[in-house]
Order: C-alpha cells, then structure tokens, then sequence
C-alpha cells in the first residue's frame, strides 16, 4: 500500500460534483504537484485530503491509517496557506511552537525545534516579532516555518507562492524544492502555474474539472502528453494544435481526417531567408514577434488561416508582414483524435 | 458630531470656489470666504446640538429661582446648592450603584450569551441562520410597551420586580439580539483560514476557541459590551416600570424629581448631569480602545 492512498474520492457542493471519484497512490517522500486551470478542483482535492472539508465518497489512507473522517487536527499533517494565516496575536515564535505547545511538547524541546526551523529559513532574527512587522516573504516563510517544526506526515501547500512577487516567487520556488530535498518530506503542492509545477514535482497531477487527466515526471507529461488538454496546459507558450485537415502534412496516413494534430513551437521551424531555410515549407505571413531575448517567439499565419507559435533560440530577422515559409520537425508531431485523447497504437500517454 | 454636520457644507461650498479657480486671487478670496461660512456653520450646528446639554448643564448649577425666570439667564453666579440638595435627599449613591451593576453584569451576562451564538452563526451557518438573525433584528422594532403587560405579570408572579436580578435579565435580554449582531458581523472579520490553520496545527475546537477566536475577538467584544452598557446605563422605559426606591436606578432617580412634589427644574438638571456624567466620561475615555477594537481584526 502507497503512504498516502485516494480511493475514488467523491466530493458534492450540493448537486454540483466537484471531485469526481480520484484515484492516486502518493509514495513516502515523493513531491507531487496537483495542476490545473482555477475551477478544476485541485485545492477542493488539498483541502478533502487536509480534512478541511468532509469527504462524501471514496477513502483516504495515510500511513497505513484509515483518515477518511477523522478531524485535520487529528491527521499529523501540516499546511501552508495561501493568504499565509499566521495567527496575527502570536509572535513568529509563537506562530511557529503553537502545534507543538497544544501537543503538550516540553518547551525546551519546542525551543530547540523552533531554533532549528528558523536557522534553515533565516527567521532567527524575527522570532520575537508579529507577523505585521514582517514583509510578505518572511511571512511565507514563517508560514512553511509553521509546518517544519511539526515534522509531519505530510507538507500541504495551497498556491504558497501566489502573494509574492515575480522575483520573490522564483527564489522562493527554488528554496521549497531545496527544503524538499534536505528534509525528504512528504509533499503535495497545489498551484494553477504549470511553470512551479514541471520545476518542482516529481510528479504532476493534471487535474481538470474534478478529475485527473493525466500524472506522471514532469518531462513524460511534456514528451507524452495522453490528450490535447496536457498536452496544451503544459509548456508556454502552448502547443500548436490544429485540425488534421488543415495541415495533411502532419497528419500522415494513420491519423483520421476528423483527428488534430499538435507541435510544440520549438518543433516550427521558420524560414528567415537567411542560414534557416525551410524550402519545402508551407507558405505564411508573420503576424507578431516577441522578442524575448533568450528566445524569440513568432506569431506567423498560413495561407489557409491557420496560426502557429514557433519559438526559437536565434533572434530574427523577421518582420510582421513578412512572407515566410513554416516547416516541421516531423517526429516530434502529436495525433489527437476527435475526442482529444492521444492517438497511436501503442501510445505512451494511454490513460 | 462636528465632522458630521460639517461635511456636507463644505462640499456644497467648496463646488462654486473650484470653478473660480481661473482667476487666482479671486478664488483665492473666496475661498477664505467659503472657509469661513464653513467653521461658522460648523460651529452653529455643533452648539445647536449640543444646546440641550449645555443647558442642563447650565440650570444645574443655578437656584431653583434663578432656573425658572423669563427671559433665561446665561450670566448668573454659579452655585452648587442643588447637587447639595440632591446629595442631601440621599439614595443617590445607592442609585448608581444599582445602574452600575445592572449594565455591568446585564452586558456580561449577554456577552456570555451573545458571542458563542455569533461564533456558531458564523463558522457552523445553518440554512435558518441567515433568517434567525432577521428575526433578531426585527425583535427590536417591537416597542417595549407592547411586550411591558405580560412581563410585568411574569415579574410578579416570580417575584423580580423591583429586585436588581430582574433589571439585569431585562437589560440583558433587550440588548442580546443586537450583541449578536454585532459579534457576528466582527467575528465574520476573522479569517476563515487562520481557524483552518489551528486545526491543521492540532486544535480542537475548544483550543481554537480559546486561543484563537477569543484573543482576536477581544477589540470586538469590547467595543459590543461597551455600546450595550451604554445602553443598558441610559435605559429608562424598563427601569421606572419593574422597579422603584430598591433596585431603581439613577433613571428612577432623575423621574422622581418631577413627583407630586412639584418640578424643580434645577435639581432634576443637577440629578440628571450626576447620571450622564459617569456614562460619558467612560466613553470619553474609551474612544481611543473603541477605534483600536475596530481595527485590531485588519490581517493584512
């Protein structure tokens, strides 16, 4: 039996199905990710898992321990909040010692674990402070304080990173997936931004209107994706996909006329007139460029009004309007059929 | 009171001295102008308002004769003969005795009540909750007198009339439907998740309660017990119908002064200030906790 165990959780808002019967296996130590657009479920799933809300189908299994209906305080979990929700009466100490004081842990015991936690967060310094007198960094990291001095079974963060900066919210990606590594913890980490979810997780849980479209490492959910949904919700910017009438070129001869096609934009490949040439390419006209340094992304339509995404590492001497030429790493093609799902026997993504 | 009456003037007269504001130095003078017009009215509504204290005041500290002559005297030598008078009488002290345990222990006894009431409508609602609280709030629209028959029966029968027991359930009921309104729209301020995250830390409800809901409710039960003691301080209705001499309170000891034995204008003044003064000098002094309370649940 897997450490942490969903069994067709079922969850109900009144007549509306919000969790529809999910089932994951988590193992000790694994960093899972669940993703999704907002509206998916994924933070309903967090909080049925925490206890925070009651679970109306199905059974949860932590450690070998039935915790379908047992009370959050009773589950030795820990939690990171997205508004933070320090206790705002309590000093950073009191904040971070308040599990182990109602647990009835000896204070000298609760001063050492507490020593310890803010040694690896930088926060020996603002102990005696209150959460007002911190910034929203050290809040955050007061609150994932909160849930080291616990050591419990499982880490639950809830979109840790959403009140921060863009600068504060990479640095503080990378110190999560640090922690992660020196203490080994359990942990599953809910966000909306696919970017957090393929740097962090070993694996990804994509979720979509309360039901698991696919998991598995980031990168065999970039490589492999089992539908035009995956397949589109991770990496930016999207997939191209199109219908496979619109581009016989990449369809070949398996895929059904009524399927689609998908490929990454740095799979099109753009004719500059320059070393890039793409002679047997489509013909099309640049609509926009983002230059974005690093990489340069080419917004270019086909003469048959199809629109795709190329992105390249060489910056460009394309402008908008110009005649181009599109060409296509032909291996690295996606089949969908009609449904959306992956299409191919034998396919890696099967669902 | 001074800001409200002030506002809309200033709006009203401010408009006309924007639009001038093409030619400097007459806008200029017109808007000292304006300025003005506005203290003065300011001024004017401020003392409108508080006339009426002013007034008594005033009539306290004159001779029974003095209190009652045409035109009214505003230039007079002041005397302290008629709160001698009321001290002289007696029963002063056990009247504010009586007013001050009936609005402190009235307002515990409806905290006690009132705020494990607020934090169940709050975090456990139920489908009636929402109706529940309507149906408190529409309790106060019923006049008292309508409901003084069948108390005053029941008072009898259990033998709470005049007795301060009996003011103080009395007071405590008619002031319990607002104190749960009043905690509940505060407590409503608590964010949800700081609870979750007791609970996620190991707290019962109990633990959460009292280590968590309790401490950041405190500007609020304050600010709610001292508006309800207030109340229960200043009522009178209640207080001249359940009880008399024994439990009255000072509201029984301002009415007596208009008795068969006449009105005595400068003493019932006199009585009246020494009733309104201990009320207003507690909420003089605690504005300051009552803004603190207000704003001690902003979070972020």
């Amino acid at each position: 039996m897997a450490y942490l165990e969903l069994n067709h959780i079922e969850k109900y808002f009144r007549d509306h199905r919000a969790i529809k019967g999910i089932d994951l296996a988590i193992e000790k130590g694994e960093f899972v990710v669940f993703v999704g657009p907002s509206g998916c479920g994924k933070s309903t799933l967090l909080r049925l898992i925490a206890g925070l809300e009651t679970i109306d189908g199905g059974s949860l299994h932590l450690d070998g321990r039935d915790i379908t209906s047992l009370p959050s305080s009773k589950r030795d979990l820990a939690m990171v909040f997205q508004s933070y929700a320090l206790y705002p009466h309590m000093s950073v100490f009191e904040n971070m010692s308040f599990a182990l004081k109602l647990a009835g842990v000896d204070p000298a015991v609760i001063r050492q674990k507490v020593d310890r936690a803010a040694a690896i967060l930088d926060l020996g310094r603002y102990l005696e402070r209150t959460p007002k007198e911190l910034s929203g960094g050290q809040r955050q990291r007061v609150a994932i304080g909160r849930a080291i001095v616990r050591d419990p079974k499982v880490f639950l963060f809830d979109e840790p990173l959403s009140n921060l900066d863009a600068a504060l919210r990479v640095q503080t990606r990378i110190e999560i997936a640090k922690l992660h590594r020196e203490l080994g913890a359990t942990t599953i980490y809910v966000t909306h931004d696919q970017v957090e979810a393929m740097t962090m997780a070993d694996r990804v849980v994509v979720l979509r209107d309360g039901q698991i479209e696919q998991h598995g490492a980031p990168l065999e959910l970039y490589d492999r994706p089992a539908n035009r949904f995956v397949a589109q919700f991770i990496g930016t910017p999207s997939m191209n996909v199109v219908p496979a009438k619109d581009l016989p070129q990449l369809a070949g001869n398996v895929l059904p006329s009524d399927g689609f096609v998908g490929i990454r934009p740095e799979h099109v490949r753009l004719d500059t007139g320059g070393a890039d040439t793409v002679p047997d390419g489509v013909p099309a006209t640049v609509d926009m460029i983002e230059s974005l340094g690093v990489e340069t992304l080419v917004y270019a339509r086909l003469d048959n009004d199809v629109r795709l995404v190329a992105r390249g590492s060489e910056r460009t001497r394309l402008h908008p309007g110009d005649r181009t030429r599109v060409g296509f790493d032909l291996g690295a093609v996606h089949h969908f059929d009609r449904q959306g799902n992956t299409y191919a026997a034998g396919s890696l993504g099967a669902r | 009171m001074n800001k409200q009456t002030i506002l809309p003037i200033a709006s009203a007269d401010a408009r006309p001295a924007v639009r001038g504001g093409a030619r400097h130095a007459r806008a200029g003078m017109s808007r000292r102008t304006a300025l003005r017009i506005r203290t003065a009215a300011a001024w004017f509504f401020a003392l409108l308002l508080f006339f009426p204290i002013l007034w008594l005041g005033m009539t306290a500290f004159k001779t029974e004769a003095q209190a009652i002559s045409t035109p009214p005297l505003f230039i007079f030598e002041p005397t302290l003969q008629s709160f001698r008078d009321v001290i002289a009488r007696g029963g002063y002290g056990g009247f504010a005795l009586n007013s001050l345990l009936t609005s402190v222990l009235s307002t515990i006894l409806g905290l006690v009540i009132a705020f494990p009431a607020a934090y169940s409508m709050v975090f456990f609602p139920t489908r009636g909750t929402l109706g529940l609280l309507k149906f408190f709030l529409a309790s106060r629209y019923m006049p008292g007198v309508g409901a003084l028959m069948p108390i005053y029966v029941c008072y009898q029968y259990f033998g709470l009339l005049d007795s301060r027991a009996g003011l103080i359930v009395m007071f405590m009921l008619m002031n319990l439907p607002i104190m749960v309104w009043l905690l509940y729209t505060n407590l409503r301020e608590l964010p949800r998740e700081i609870l979750e995250a007791a609970r996620m830390d190991g707290a019962t409800l109990a633990d959460e309660f009292r280590h968590i809901v309790l401490p950041l409710s405190v500007g609020g039960i304050a600010s709610t017990g001292l508006v309800c003691m207030v109340w229960a301080w200043n009522e009178s209705f209640w207080s001249l119908n359940l009880s008399s001499a024994n439990a009255g309170t000072l509201a029984w000891l301002i009415a007596s002064y208009s008795s068969p034995e006449g009105l005595f204008w400068a003493k019932l003044s006199a009585a009246s200030l020494m009733a309104i003064a201990p009320i207003m000098a507690l909420g003089w002094f605690c504005q300051k906790q009552l803004v603190q309370g207000m704003t001690f649940g902003a979070v972020k």
